[in-house]
């Protein structure tokens, strides 16, 4: 006992510098967390009161407390439910491709032994590029008369014009636009892969793909949950694409085109922040469920020291 | 160059915690000073006050003539080898070297002179113009110490600036080390947790353990004559062998056998009042193989013990084996052994080892006949850990 | 033996070139309109018979394009460094002190980095017409600095945490000042991780859309992503696929130096903060 009592400078030391430590990184992180705080927390208590009134923009005067029945509004309308299961749809394709195409992409990005610059190079560009741009560029192809995509169909097909070729062309443009960031977070854990460890495995007789799915995978786990996690919230929230490509026409529109319109068109402040707060609830659940059910580790949570 | 003096220098944090305490401590002008102890025990705290990266709560500070305890690092003048060498990586060999002269506004000439001859001196005249990325271990080492010997400093700081290089590269940076410093002569203040450097290096060695100085003296001193049971077992590689042991009818009752005690050992103890339970410390080379000796030169207590480990060193053979009743524990022993993942000591606690002469022809699994010298050993007070063979230590 | 190595080259060929057409050729596709004149541009090439500067002619006339261009500049530049400057401070706290509440600020900066914009727009919309920011460039400068903030602070505490900060140890002990440590040793190691996480942040800001549709309504502050949804063509009759294309290539062209001279480093940013997950 009395050994460790004596043992104590060092840790002493440390806390003592602690303590002034301790108020310089308050001080140091205090501004950014009051700009975090009020530019997204206050405004989505706002929003949460704003829900529970009637509150039209058309008629600002008539603003009155109406408790949860914006919330019901919106709940039993069959717009909301579209808007739902699109873009759950959405999200669930895209992802999903994203990560075999992006697999595939850090496997060639991470094994090439020449051009890997350039590779990497052209891989970033869809990544740094305007939503918008892509869109549009998408939305040219697959104009008739005017695109070359559009050339390679039966003339006569406009596929943004119809529910599920648009919903298939919206995931298309989606999956361009984001595998590259997935493919480099893969990259990222692929190299977290001792190259060892795969040795060891191909003289212990292991095929290509038994590494692949044996060594490479589950030592990947944490970078690919992480990346899924990203892209999964990043994908629910899909509005840049969607409003260039179909504008949220024939049952194309995500829950962000849902609210975009509640408020733009329908000037309806209530049931638009309804929807918002709806929506920052859907995220909630899908954050929780990856960190609660596959055990993601928040990005950074790890921060030692 | 200039003695550096400590004078019951304490580091205090703010929280009434203490990391050193009351350390006095004269180092010559030119002397190499070796600070040594486990983790922990207050030796870079004590070197990073003298360098001014940590204030002293109490005591002075002197360099050369002048007290240094409120001056900046750099008006002290002093330079410093880091264990991660510190070097800058945006800066070339040349640029890093030259660092201290640059912030001293030495002209450029001169710094290029300068540059030119440390690099000659540690071999480094071709690397001048890489960057520490594309050096090697060893390397970078040297530019560390380039960096510090451009200066022509007061004194060298050195804080474990060889733990970080493979066995062979240490033993030959060690001996570069030593050389450069005679050479320079300037005064050295070297930290490190090995016990072999600090043997090997050292003018003189301060064992230090949490906070405190346990004992100042030249290596053979503290080898010889260490002042508690602690440094007795700190120094020494393979570390002593500690047994309990009770005093009896002026002999020491251990597990291998009643150890006679001789007349000069029997009136210290009794001097010095030793309790009747004791822990008796022999060192590996206190024992020889009865079979090997000449007509018995040395009288001693002789033991039978079945060897279990033999390690043939070329020149010696050590031997391995249990000893009944377990191993001597004091809470400074116990310290020592969380510690000794660091040290070469080769034997867990549990074993007894002896230096043999290579002769000897003990085998594993036999038993080999012993004799003990007790001239070479030293009796511990259990509650004080206070060497009661030696209880002045270094005079 | 020879032959092996010469397909497993082959295909990794075939492999690079299919991964750089697919990342490229939508670019090159709208560059391509862009270059075209009214009469070729729905003859579907993808190279155009005729070059003609005409779109981009067009596009410089307008006030509409023009002012939106130097409104994405400056809204994104200064969001961009008020959010370096702010993540900064964070990210050294963050990398190099011990202080309690430091996962908190994590797990804050997180829960923003996950945030639906959308959630925001409806509140921010009211809010910024109360307080009668809306449409101004401080209108869209909040929202972009405070969404891009997670990303500055992950990515520079992991770019810090690199950082040899013993150096400046060895800088005092070599006769440096504090000022002197911090502007020699520190700045030049510090100063290639906060030039990535600026490019990472312009980029975030740059890119957004819905922020700049519907915070602004007028040309005061409405940026070049917002400024093209509503292009109208030059003249009434007109569609404005030209001229969306070559705005469109404008606004694409910082984005390619950027990754061009710094693939690298951007690379390194993108990926610092996640792995370490």
């Amino acid at each position: 006992m009395n050994q460790h009592e004596q043992a104590e400078p060092d840790r002493a030391a440390l806390s003592a510098g602690a303590r002034q430590e301790r108020r310089l990184g308050w001080l140091l992180c205090a501004p950014a967390v009051v700009v975090m705080i009020a530019v997204t927390g206050y405004p989505i208590g706002y929003a949460i009161y704003l829900s529970l009134q009637r509150y039209d923009l058309r008629f600002p005067g008539q603003a009155e407390f109406v408790g949860l029945s914006n919330y019901g509004a919106v709940l039993s309308s069959p717009f909301w439910w579209d808007a739902f299961w699109v873009t759950l749809f959405i999200t669930g394709v895209s992802v999903a491709i994203e990560l075999v195409l992006g697999m595939g992409l850090a496997l060639v990005m991470h094994r090439t032994i020449f051009w890997r610059g350039s590779v990497r190079t052209s891989v970033l560009i869809p990544y740094g590029i305007v939503t918008v741009v892509a869109a549009f560029s998408w939305q040219y192809a697959w104009t008739p008369e005017l695109g070359y995509l559009a050339a390679l169909l039966p003339s006569g097909e406009a596929p943004l014009t119809e529910q599920w070729p648009a919903l298939w062309l919206i995931i298309l443009a989606e999956v361009w636009k984001t595998t590259p960031f997935m493919a480099l977070l893969l990259l990222a854990g692929l190299a977290l892969v001792p190259e060892e460890t795969l040795k060891a495995a191909m003289v212990d007789g292991a095929s290509a793909w038994q590494r692949f799915t044996r060594i490479m995978l589950p030592l990947m786990k944490p970078a690919i949950l992480v990346a899924l996690l990203f892209r999964t919230l990043d994908a629910f929230r899909i509005f840049d694409n969607i409003y260039i490509l179909t504008a949220g026409a024939q049952g194309t529109g995500s829950l962000s085109i849902l609210g975009y319109d509640n408020l733009f068109t329908a000037l309806n402040l209530g049931i638009g922040s309804a929807i918002s707060v709806l929506i920052f609830i859907c995220v909630g659940i899908i954050a929780f469920t990856f960190v609660k059910l596959f055990g993601t580790a928040a990005p950074g949570a790890e921060v030692k020291r | 160059m200039a003695e550096i003096i400590l004078e019951g220098v304490t580091k205090r944090f703010p929280d009434g915690a203490l990391a050193v305490k009351d350390v006095d401590l004269d180092i010559a002008d030119g002397e190499f000073v070796i600070l040594v102890g486990p983790s922990g025990c207050g030796k870079s705290t004590t070197l990073n006050m003298i360098a001014g990266l940590e204030d002293i709560t109490e005591g002075t500070l002197r360099i050369g003539d002048r007290v240094v305890n409120d001056l900046a690092p750099k008006e002290r003048d002093v330079a410093m080898v880091f264990q991660s060498y510190a070097l800058y990586p945006h800066m070339n060999v040349r640029e890093n070297m030259g660092f201290p002269l640059r912030l001293a506004k030495v002209d450029k000439v001169t710094i290029n002179t300068k540059v030119e001859e440390a690099a000659e001196v540690l071999d480094l005249t071709e690397h001048l113009d890489r960057k520490p990325a594309n050096l090697s271990g060893g390397q970078r080492q040297r530019v560390a110490m380039g960096r510090a010997i451009v200066r022509d400093p007061k004194a060298f700081l050195m804080d474990e600036p060889l733990s970080n290089l493979d066995a062979k590269l240490r033993v030959q940076m060690r001996t570069q080390i030593s050389r450069l410093q005679r050479r320079l002569g300037t005064t050295t203040v070297y930290v490190t947790h090995d016990q072999t450097e600090a043997m090997t290096l050292g003018d003189r060695v301060v064992v230090m353990r949490q906070g405190l100085v346990q004992q100042i003296g030249t290596p053979a001193e503290l080898y010889d004559f260490p002042r508690n049971i602690f440094v007795a077992g700190f120094i020494g590689s393979p570390a002593m062998n500690f047994l309990n042991a009770t005093l009896e009818d002026g002999a020491l009752r251990t597990a291998l056998g009643d150890l006679p005690l001789d007349d000069r050992t029997r009136q210290s103890l009794e001097r010095q009042n030793a309790p009747r339970e004791v822990i008796v410390g022999l060192r590996p080379e206190a024992f020889e193989d009865v079979a090997l000796s000449h007509d018995g030169d040395h009288a001693g207590p002789v033991f039978i013990a079945t060897v279990e480990v033999l390690e043939s060193l070329g020149s010696d053979v050590y031997v391995y084996f249990t000893a009944e009743g377990g191993p001597a524990t004091t809470t400074e022993l116990e310290e020592l052994a969380t510690d000794s993942g660091m040290r070469d000591t080769g034997a867990d606690a549990h074993h007894i080892v002896v230096r043999l002469d290579a002769a000897t022809r003990a085998r594993e699994g036999e038993p080999v006949e012993l004799r003990v010298h007790m001239a070479k050993a030293h009796v511990f007070d259990p509650a004080t850990g206070a060497n009661l063979t030696h209880p002045v230590g270094a005079a | 033996m020879a032959a092996v190595g010469k397909t497993h080259a082959a295909r990794w060929g075939v492999m690079n070139v299919v991964v750089v057409l697919y990342a490229l050729f939508p670019v090159w596709w709208i560059a391509a309109l862009s270059f075209k004149d009214p009469a070729t541009l729905t003859d579907g090439d993808y190279i155009p018979r005729d070059w003609t500067l005409e779109n981009y002619r067009g596009i410089f006339d307008t006030s509409e394009f023009t002012r939106a261009l130097i409104n994405s500049i400056g809204i994104a530049l200064i969001a961009t460094v008020i959010a370096v400057a702010l993540g900064i401070m964070a990210a050294y706290a963050v990398a190099r002190l011990r202080f309690p509440g430091k996962r908190l600020l994590i797990g804050m900066s997180l829960l923003i980095a996950m945030f639906p914009p959308i959630s925001l727009v409806s509140p921010l919309f009211n809010i910024e017409r109360i307080i009668g920011i809306f449409d101004t460039w401080i209108g869209l400068i909040i929202p972009y600095m405070t969404f891009s903030l997670p990303l500055a602070i992950y990515t520079l505490s992991a770019f810090f945490r690199e950082i040899p900060w013993d150096l400046e140890k060895a800088a005092k002990v070599d006769g440096a000042t504090p000022a002197q440590a911090f502007r020699m040793v520190i700045v030049p190691l510090a100063a290639p991780g906060v030039f990535t996480t600026a490019i990472l942040v312009f980029i975030f800001c740059w890119n957004d859309f819905l922020f700049a549709i519907s915070l602004t309504s007028t040309e005061a502050a409405r940026t070049v992503p917002a400024a093209i949804a509503f292009f109208t063509g030059s003249s009434q009759f007109q569609q404005p696929t030209g001229s969306i294309a070559a705005a469109a290539v404008v606004i694409t062209i910082p984005i390619v130096i950027f990754v061009l001279l710094f693939q690298r480093r951007i690379v390194a940013g993108l990926t610092s903060g996640a792995v370490k997950g």
